[in-house]
């Protein structure tokens, strides 16, 4: 179990109180009727599947209730930042590793 | 009974009458503090198992965790058996049963040693050939010859059969610093980080701390003899309120962010476990690690090397030492490391017979060699054991020169134990774990600690640091360190320095018969290496999974360097070239108690009941599992069945009134000015411009536009909605909308709040509901025209504030009282009361389902798969048509989802109208099923009481098209004919609701 | 029928094994609420409760029976001990109008429970895998956490006393655990 540092509560906190949401900054079209098939497709299933850093969302579900966004290492599995909700992913220099 | 093997006291050894244990059916005393294995090594008891594959003979060959061949069951009585257990950690208690595992009939003669005839039949490969050989014949093989044979000749212990009586108990907790391991390097960090004032937890696995320091009888610390020193560190450590001691605490895994587990043994050394707990598990999340697990002796490698009585060298001086038994009368010992002259010296000064030191190296030299030497003990220096004899133990070892194969040159020692040492393997299972990396170290043969995780620090033995000076140098800077404290100087005298030889690999004898094994547990043998060698294996992971070596329970504790460095030499590789094969949790075995913990039988899983479930459990109701609730089912009369009371209470509610507890419903409070835009964002519907005091059958949708979730929103006042969710939805559903709001609409002033459990739902449906209702109702006008369908209205009833609603799934007049959930069951018991003159019935869910069937109203998740839109339905109406934006709404337009042919939500009617469909069954065109297209398939069907006969619901590809139609559902031998049919079945046209 | 029965806020329990080293009360009847909004929002609740609104997150203030905890970052829990909910609901609403937020009654949603004793942080880390020492969950921190399969609201009163908060139908699996702890603390 690994240990979650919440951009808001500004803790680490236990895996279990948190819960995983998937690749981060995928924005939702923001009229969704003007987008075109292929692209609706696109937003609905294509999803980034790195090896290495990788930017997703978590809920502390059962703590402060947030969303936020996370860059996480997926070989070593260690967080690398954590971020608020609608920041920007940190760092571009770095995710290049 | 004496204990002829006993020959002394003290130590772990307590004063006092002896015990009685039982092992293999004979009776036999010991003593409190042995072991089983102690105490039967005090009986000369060496033979104690028989082997996995070959069913040989074995004995006890440690004192501790590493134990790979004396594995027993023990029975506690009354369901307490556990198998597998490691004899040298079963502590001894009065009226210990124990039996010896794999033998059959007896240990003393087993039938099965027939295998070691055949050794063949089990040879490197074996399960490899059989599973990827030619499929036919492979399997058949396997399923008509191998597998009984293998069935009843392997296999480690039996399973328990009855559930276990004992506790087990399980706990987070948090320290600065975890020390694994008492020894002097685990002590020497433990007082150092709580001299500092760090938070320590020193945890041990075995009852007495102190590691081999408990064996120690020359070396000084500090001017003290070790003994001394081990009891005033143990007497510091407990004045430290800081420092946390546990004793028969394995740490068996070492996961990220040194999240430690350790299992406690608390109370199977105490035959009176049922009043108290049997073990603890815990889950330690420590700053820092210091970890201090000490070196585990390595074998010899030569035939007959796994007979009875052939012992790791330690564990003899820890047995003489620890609980003052000889292994023997006569002793051979061979090694290639100057710690066994130590244990050599120890048996001769208490009276043992020593036969011998067979030291592989040409010219040992050194204090420890000189020592022994001017004991008198003789030492055959370049020699090597070429063969064992003895049946059931040792008898006799034939020795003769390392490179030498002919017999003519072997001497014969009789001996009743042959003590071996082919030096120290570093316990690094920990640090690896832990993702640590490894380092080769040509010295000592073995790998290493390398660059660690964070805040994991290794010291002593397992560090690759032997010898007391050092063990209490890096034990005490580790500790200093973790905790900011200042390292010390530990002064040590009398302990010489001891160093081995490596790559020493004596020649085969001629004369040899027996196999040269690596891995006791697995029965894996030299030849076996060498034959996965020669048949193109090249990793040590491959040889691993072709010979099975290092897989057992142990995990190859004994073994794995030994296997490593014959593979090494079979590819004229170096060792760390062929790899090492990965050490992965647990270290030694946990048991499933322990992993469970007290999450078992009813706080497995919360059991999650409404208010109203007392009185329902009283009238006698069945009840179903609906997530975590359990849900009132039917309420059967007296020798009722199930189709009958569910009859009875649908009927009933058709024709009076029915109860019903829809307290599970989820309930979510939306509240701010923006609350009817995001609700319009989150449900297909309109909502704008739904007035305070209405309600609507809300229809939610996921992006990809598939049904997800269904509920009833109320408009309470302009700024508040109380939306229902489906009982198993609701979590989701609030995840749901929490993500899109936070996520996608954070501009939007609106918030959520779970009420699920704030109020208990009393639905109370049929002709005369609003009667029943009436006498108990303040503040609300029921009237038709005041509280039409779909309307909501706060008020009180039973004096107690509520929300009533106006809705029906039932296709009847219908309210549903919200009170809160303390007063659920008063309010519930009030209207029951009302009810009684007016021919009210409880219903439960399962009548729920058959009125609702009967209506066709939809329940998302029976009706729906996660693949069906609102139009797939039917219910396009519950789209807002104006509406630019919803969830979901974009996806509805993709090219598949508008194409025709969609299966469609219809009824069916059988032909036979006694016959109810199974839900799931397949529907087809054509009858016999035989090349008829696979049309869809029956979602819910049920007996209803309303048309007295079957009736079912299907999702039907162009379904709305074949309304008229007959299709078939094909059964076990049969096709059912059925009408497809609009998927209303009572008062289609509504009339009953307005009322 | 006008006349309100008694309340019965508890659910039934097990039993919980009292003693000197551990013992668990239930606070009875309590008024509760969600608050959502902004920081003025809760300032102006705070007020009308008599209780200094928390600024930092996961912290509690207490007055008397009536404290506010600070659950999130846009989130209130409100409790008042022994208190009917209406009466300050309509204090609170009065307080909070003109002033964006979401106020939600749940008294009855969830009961509380006050561990009390040496051995009661023990018992917690049964199912609650958070640090609650002293430098990590120091007397007046509050949060949503987790115990096992139950979300449960954990607040630190004093040295050795924890409240507890959790939705009715999960307090005896909750209970259980905590009873079944103390067994399995025994020798502690
Ligand atoms: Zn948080």
């Amino acid at each position: 179990m690994l240990l979650i540092h919440c951009p808001y509560c500004d803790a680490a906190r236990p895996e279990l109180e948190f819960r995983y949401g998937g690749e981060a900054h995928v924005a939702r079209p923001a009229d969704p009727a003007t987008v075109s098939d292929e692209a609706w497709a696109q937003y609905l299933y294509f999803r980034a599947n790195p090896r290495g850093l990788h930017a997703e969302r978590w809920r502390h579900i059962h703590g402060c209730g947030r969303f936020f966004n996370a860059l996480r290492d997926t070989v070593s599995d260690r967080f690398v930042a954590v971020y608020e909700a609608g920041a920007p992913r940190p760092d571009a220099a770095e995710t290049k590793r | 009974m004496s204990e002829p093997f006993r020959i002394a006291t003290g130590g772990d050894v307590k004063a006092g009458a002896p015990l009685t244990f039982m092992f293999d059916g004979v009776s036999y005393a010991g003593r409190a503090g042995d072991t089983l294995a102690s105490a039967l090594l005090a009986h000369g008891v060496h033979l104690v198992g028989r082997s996995y594959k070959y069913h040989r003979p074995r004995g006890v060959l440690s004192a501790g965790a590493e134990e790979p061949n004396a594995l027993v069951g023990v029975d506690g009585g009354a369901g307490r058996f556990t198998p597998n257990l490691r004899a040298t950690q079963v502590e001894l208690h009065d009226g210990l049963v124990a039996t010896s595992q794999n033998r059959w009939p007896s240990l003393a003669f087993d039938l099965g040693a027939v295998n070691s005839l055949g050794a063949r039949f089990f040879s490197a490969g074996f399960y490899y050939k059989t599973f990827m050989g030619p499929r036919a014949a492979g399997l058949r093989a396997w399923k008509n010859v191998f597998e009984p044979i293998v069935r009843q000749a392997a296999g480690l212990g039996a399973a328990p059969t009855a559930p276990d009586p004992d506790r087990y108990a399980q706990f987070y907790t948090h320290c600065d610093a975890l020390i694994v391991g008492a020894g002097a390097a685990g002590l020497a960090a433990a007082l150092a980080a709580g001299r500092a004032g760090a938070d320590v937890i020193l945890c041990d696995e075995q009852a007495r701390f102190g590691g081999s320091l408990l064996q120690e009888r020359t070396a000084t610390i500090d001017d003290a003899p070790a003994s001394a020193w081990l009891e005033a560190a143990l007497a510091a450590l407990a004045a430290m309120p800081n420092v946390r001691m546990v004793a028969r605490t394995q740490a068996f895994g070492h996961h990220a962010q040194n999240l430690v587990g350790l299992c406690e043994r608390v109370g199977d050394r105490d035959s009176a476990a049922s009043e108290g707990v049997r073990e603890r598990l815990w889950q330690v999340r420590a700053r820092d690690v210091v970890l201090a697990t000490g070196a585990i002796e390595r074998p010899l490698v030569f035939p007959g090397n796994d007979r009875p009585g052939v012992m790791l060298a330690e564990a003899a001086r820890a047995y003489l030492a620890r609980w003052g038994v000889a292994v023997g009368r006569r002793v051979l010992v061979a090694t290639t490391h100057d710690s066994a002259y130590r244990v050599a010296l120890d048996l001769r000064a208490a009276g043992v017979g020593v036969a011998g030191v067979v030291d592989l190296r040409d010219a040992p030299t050194g204090e420890l060699v000189e020592a022994a030497r001017g004991a008198g003990i003789r030492v055959l220096a370049g020699r090597a054991i070429k063969s064992t004899s003895g049946r059931l133990r040792i008898r006799e070892a034939r020795i003769g020169p390392v490179a030498s194969t002919e017999a003519a040159q072997e001497e014969r020692i009789a001996c009743d134990a042959l003590l071996m040492c082919g030096g120290w393997t570093p316990s690094v299972h920990l640090h690896a774990q832990s993702r640590g990396k490894l380092v080769w170290a040509p010295a000592i043969g073995a790998f290493v600690p390398g660059q660690a995780a964070a805040h994991v620090r290794s010291a002593g033995a397992c560090n690759g640091a032997f010898g007391l000076a050092a063990a209490l140098r890096e034990g005490d800077a580790a500790g200093a360190a973790v905790a900011g404290g200042s390292a010390r100087a530990y002064a040590t005298a009398h302990d010489p320095p001891q160093t081995g030889a490596r790559d020493i690999a004596p020649a085969r004898s001629a004369a040899a018969k027996d196999k040269a094994f690596l891995d006791f547990q697995n029965d894996v043998a030299v030849e076996d290496v060498e034959l996965a060698v020669r048949e193109g294996m090249r990793s040590i992971e491959h040889v691993k999974r072709y010979t099975t070596t290092g897989m057992a329970t142990d995990q190859g504790k004994t073994s794995n360097l030994n296997a490593l460095e014959v593979a090494a030499r079979a590819l004229g590789k170096a060792v760390p070239e062929v790899g090492l094969t990965t050490y992965r949790s647990p270290y030694t075995p946990v048991t499933f108690g322990a992993l469970a913990g007290a999450s078992r039988g009813d706080l497995f899983d919360p059991v999650r009941r409404t208010p109203i479930d007392p009185w329902a459990q009283a009238q006698g109701a069945a009840f179903e599992d609906v997530g975590l609730w359990k849900r009132a089912h039917y309420f059967p009369r007296a020798g009722e069945s199930m189709a009958q009371a569910v009859a009875r209470e649908c009927r009933q509610t058709r024709a009076s009134v029915g109860l019903f507890d829809a307290s599970t419903l989820g309930k979510i409070e939306v509240v701010g000015p923006d609350a009817a835009a995001f609700l319009e964002k989150m449900y297909t519907n309109p909502f704008a411009g739904l007035a305070p005091g209405r309600c609507r059958y809300a229809l939610m949708l996921n992006e990809a536009g598939f049904v997800i979730d269904d509920g009833v929103v109320a408009r309470l006042a302009p700024d508040r909605f109380h939306v229902t969710t489906t009982t198993g939805g609701a979590a989701r559903v609030l995840h749901h909308m929490e993500d899109y709001l936070q996520t996608e609409f954070p501009q939007m002033k609106v918030w959520l709040t779970s009420t699920s459990e704030q109020w208990a739902v009393i639905a109370v449906q049929g002709p005369r509901a609003r009667d029943v209702i009436t006498p108990l109702v303040e503040e609300i006008d029921l009237s038709r025209e005041a509280t039409p369908h779909m309307s909501v209205r706060e008020g009180r009833v039973c004096g107690f504030a509520a929300r009533v609603m106006r809705v029906s799934f039932t296709g009847e007049l219908g309210f549903e009282i919200n009170v809160p959930s303390e007063h659920g069951r008063a309010v519930w018991e009030a209207v029951w009361a009302e009810g009684a003159s007016r021919e009210a019935v409880a219903y439960g869910t399962e009548a729920m389902h058959v009125m609702r069937a009967e209506k066709g109203y939809v329940i998302v998740g029976q009706d729906t798969d996660g693949t069906v839109t609102p139009d797939d339905l039917g219910l396009g109406w519950a789209i807002g048509k104006n509406k630019r934006d919803f969830v979901g709404k974009r996806s509805l337009a993709r090219p598949d989802i508008v194409a025709a042919g969609r299966k469609q939500f219809v009824g069916l009617l059988t032909e036979d109208p006694a016959f109810v469909a199974e839900e799931g069954a397949q529907i087809v065109d054509a009858r016999g099923g035989a090349g008829g297209a696979a049309l869809g398939h029956v979602t819910s069907a049920y007996f209803s009481p309303a048309l007295g006969r079957s009736i079912a619901l299907a999702l039907v590809a162009n379904g709305r098209n074949r309304i008229g139609e007959t299709l078939h559902i094909p059964i076990m031998g049969r096709t059912i004919a059925a009408r497809v049919v609009a998927p209303t079945f009572h008062d289609p046209q509504g009339a009953l609701l307005d009322v | 029928m006008s006349e309100a029965r008694a309340a019965n806020p508890t659910p039934p329990t097990p039993a919980f094994p009292d003693d000197a080293e551990a013992s668990l009360q239930s606070v009875g009847a309590a008024a509760r609420f969600v608050l959502r909004g902004e920081t003025p929002a809760a300032r102006l609740a705070g007020e009308a409760l008599g209780v200094a609104a928390p600024g930092r997150i996961n912290r509690a203030e207490a007055a008397g029976l009536r404290a506010m905890l600070r659950l999130g970052p846009d989130e209130w829990l409100l409790v008042a001990d022994g208190e009917a909910p209406a009466g300050l609901a309509g204090s609170l609403a009065q307080a909070l109008d003109g002033t964006p937020h979401s106020l939600v009654d749940v008294s009855a949603r969830q009961v509380g429970f006050v561990l009390d004793g040496r051995l009661a942080a023990r018992l917690i880390s049964a199912g609650c895998p958070l640090d609650l020492r002293d430098g990590a969950f120091p007397v007046g921190a509050a949060t949503r956490t987790i115990f096992l399969k139950a979300e449960i609201v954990l607040w630190r009163r004093a040295a050795q006393t924890w409240r507890l908060e959790v939705w009715r139908s999960f307090a005896p699996y909750l209970i259980g655990h905590l009873a079944e702890a103390r067994r399995g603390a025994a020798d502690l």
